[in-house]
């Protein structure tokens, strides 16, 4: 993962907004504790591809319909396309990267025909990941309803979510729900687990 | 075409009182929650607005409680909230119904009930749920608290009684005292706007509403009366063609959904028996 720092604002003038108004924005992002100076209402999709260099997560429809930006944030999926950055303060953000292609689910989808052209792709393994383990078929179903794609026809999605939350369910689930903060970073926070990570103890 | 994000500005307020302090000093302001509307505005360049309050992160107005049979459900609680919540499948299993039919999982992990009511959409599929339970808008500003009948909190097309610097805070429903029925009729199961959208309440007097046939949610007194004096079904859904006002639109044809509401009416009739 590249080094993040702190840069400068990308395509927002000084004039129009204070300097005070980018304020570093802090959030834990596949478990390293992130801090990006942005305009407060860049989207998250935005933050991520451009000032965090991840480009796992793809831009499908930009209104909440195709579900190819799902991330997973505070253990719930989200259109990170409809999501200001200001609103992922203190919470826990996991991509496609998060699971660094080692994933039970990743694999499955190659090897189910899950994956075609692959931009539904990382959206599809991330809400597929915030079933949990074990999803019957139709929590799948339902769990996907917001996830499109035009290759597969879905058969293959089902099989490979069916095969890799099967494989190794403890594997599959990762520290996706605490934000590490100790604080509620959103609505849905769970309560810190043991052993997750404090980003305010690194340094 | 997405809407520069350079002249937006955004104020965080700290609390409830702060955010209704800067709604007095500051405003206009619109308020932001879960942004699953007004994200897709400004993603497509059409959003006119420049200056919003985040309230996202006021929990105070998050959460779901019943008291002395009213059922209190705060502004920012999401539909992800409401269908896992036990008092509101026990207490109003049609708002779990519509709660489960927007948009899909990542639409109801972020939006809220509050959003939905002040976007104001006619095809906003909680609304017709609010009009058939008689449910209040609680209204706040610096100054007051107002509850406001949800039968007279809009005006118009996408218009309400809020004055700029009151937030909606919570929605109250008292107990509702009969079978309750929902259902959306859209192109797909999920992920789609609705064509037509019925919440009914099955008592003694009936009470349905209608979504996306009229300008705002309605009610329809005279079909509801209809019944309850014991009309037959094809002379109630005469009577409703009276009180419905569809328009044809990209989503579907005003001679559509007449023929749809009518069928819905007897869908709900022979559903609630």
């Amino acid at each position: 993962m590249p080094a993040l720092t702190p840069g400068q604002p990308q395509g927002v003038a000084p004039t129009d907004i204070g300097r005070e108004t980018l304020k570093p924005i802090t959030f834990v992002l596949n478990g390293k504790r992130t801090s990006v100076r942005v305009h407060p209402m860049k989207r998250l999709l935005d933050v991520l591809r451009e000032d965090c260099h991840l480009t796992g997560t793809k831009e499908g429809c930009g209104e909440g319909e195709c579900g190819a930006c799902t991330v997973v944030v505070d253990g719930r999926a989200v259109n990170a396309c409809l999501v200001p950055i200001a609103q992922v303060r203190l919470a826990t953000v996991t991509t496609i990267e998060g699971l660094k292609a080692r994933h039970p689910l990743q694999r499955a989808f190659a090897e189910q025909g899950g994956a075609q052209c692959g931009i539904c792709t990382p959206g599809m393994v991330m809400a597929a990941i915030a079933l949990g383990p074990h999803p019957t078929l139709e929590e799948v179903r339902t769990g996907l309803a917001g996830n499109l794609c035009r290759c597969t026809g879905y058969m293959g999605i089902y099989r490979a979510i069916k095969a890799g939350t099967r494989r190794n369910s403890r594997k599959s689930e990762i520290g996706i729900r605490d934000s590490g903060f100790g604080v509620r970073a959103g609505p849905q926070a769970a309560p810190a687990r043991r052993g997750a990570q404090d980003p305010r103890r690194k340094k | 075409m997405r809407t520069a994000i350079s002249p937006l500005h955004l104020l965080h307020p700290r609390s409830l009182g702060d955010a209704l302090r800067l709604l007095r000093a500051e405003g206009p302001l619109v308020p932001l929650a879960g942004c699953t509307d007004v994200y897709v505005g400004l993603n497509f360049g059409t959003l006119d607005d420049t200056r919003f309050l985040d309230i996202w992160h006021l929990e105070g107005l998050r959460g779901i409680e019943r008291r002395e049979g009213v059922l209190r459900i705060g502004a920012l609680t999401t539909y992800t909230d409401i269908i896992a919540s036990p008092l509101v499948r026990r207490h109003l299993p049609m708002l779990v119904s519509a709660a489960r039919e927007i948009g899909a999982i990542q639409i109801q992990n972020r939006g809220t009930i509050g959003g939905n009511i002040s976007n104001g959409s006619p095809a906003g599929d909680t609304l017709p749920v609010l009009a058939v339970s008689e449910a209040l808008v609680e209204l706040r500003s610096l100054d007051w608290t107002r509850k406001v009948p949800f039968a007279s909190f809009f005006t118009g097309y996408r218009k309400n009684v809020m004055r700029p610097d009151e937030l909606i805070t919570a929605i109250e429903i008292p107990t509702v005292e009969g079978v309750q029925f929902f259902r959306k009729v859209g192109t797909r199961a999920a992920q789609s706007i609705s064509k037509v959208v019925i919440a009914g309440v099955r008592a003694a007097h009936p009470r349905i509403s209608f979504g996306s046939v009229a300008p705002t949610v309605i009610r329809v007194p005279r079909t509801e009366a209809a019944l309850a004096a014991g009309a037959s079904m094809p002379d109630a859904q005469r009577i409703l063609q009276t009180e419905i006002a569809p328009i044809d639109d990209i989503r579907s044809t005003a001679a559509y959904r007449r023929r749809v509401a009518a069928n819905l009416l007897a869908d709900f009739w022979a559903g609630t028996d």
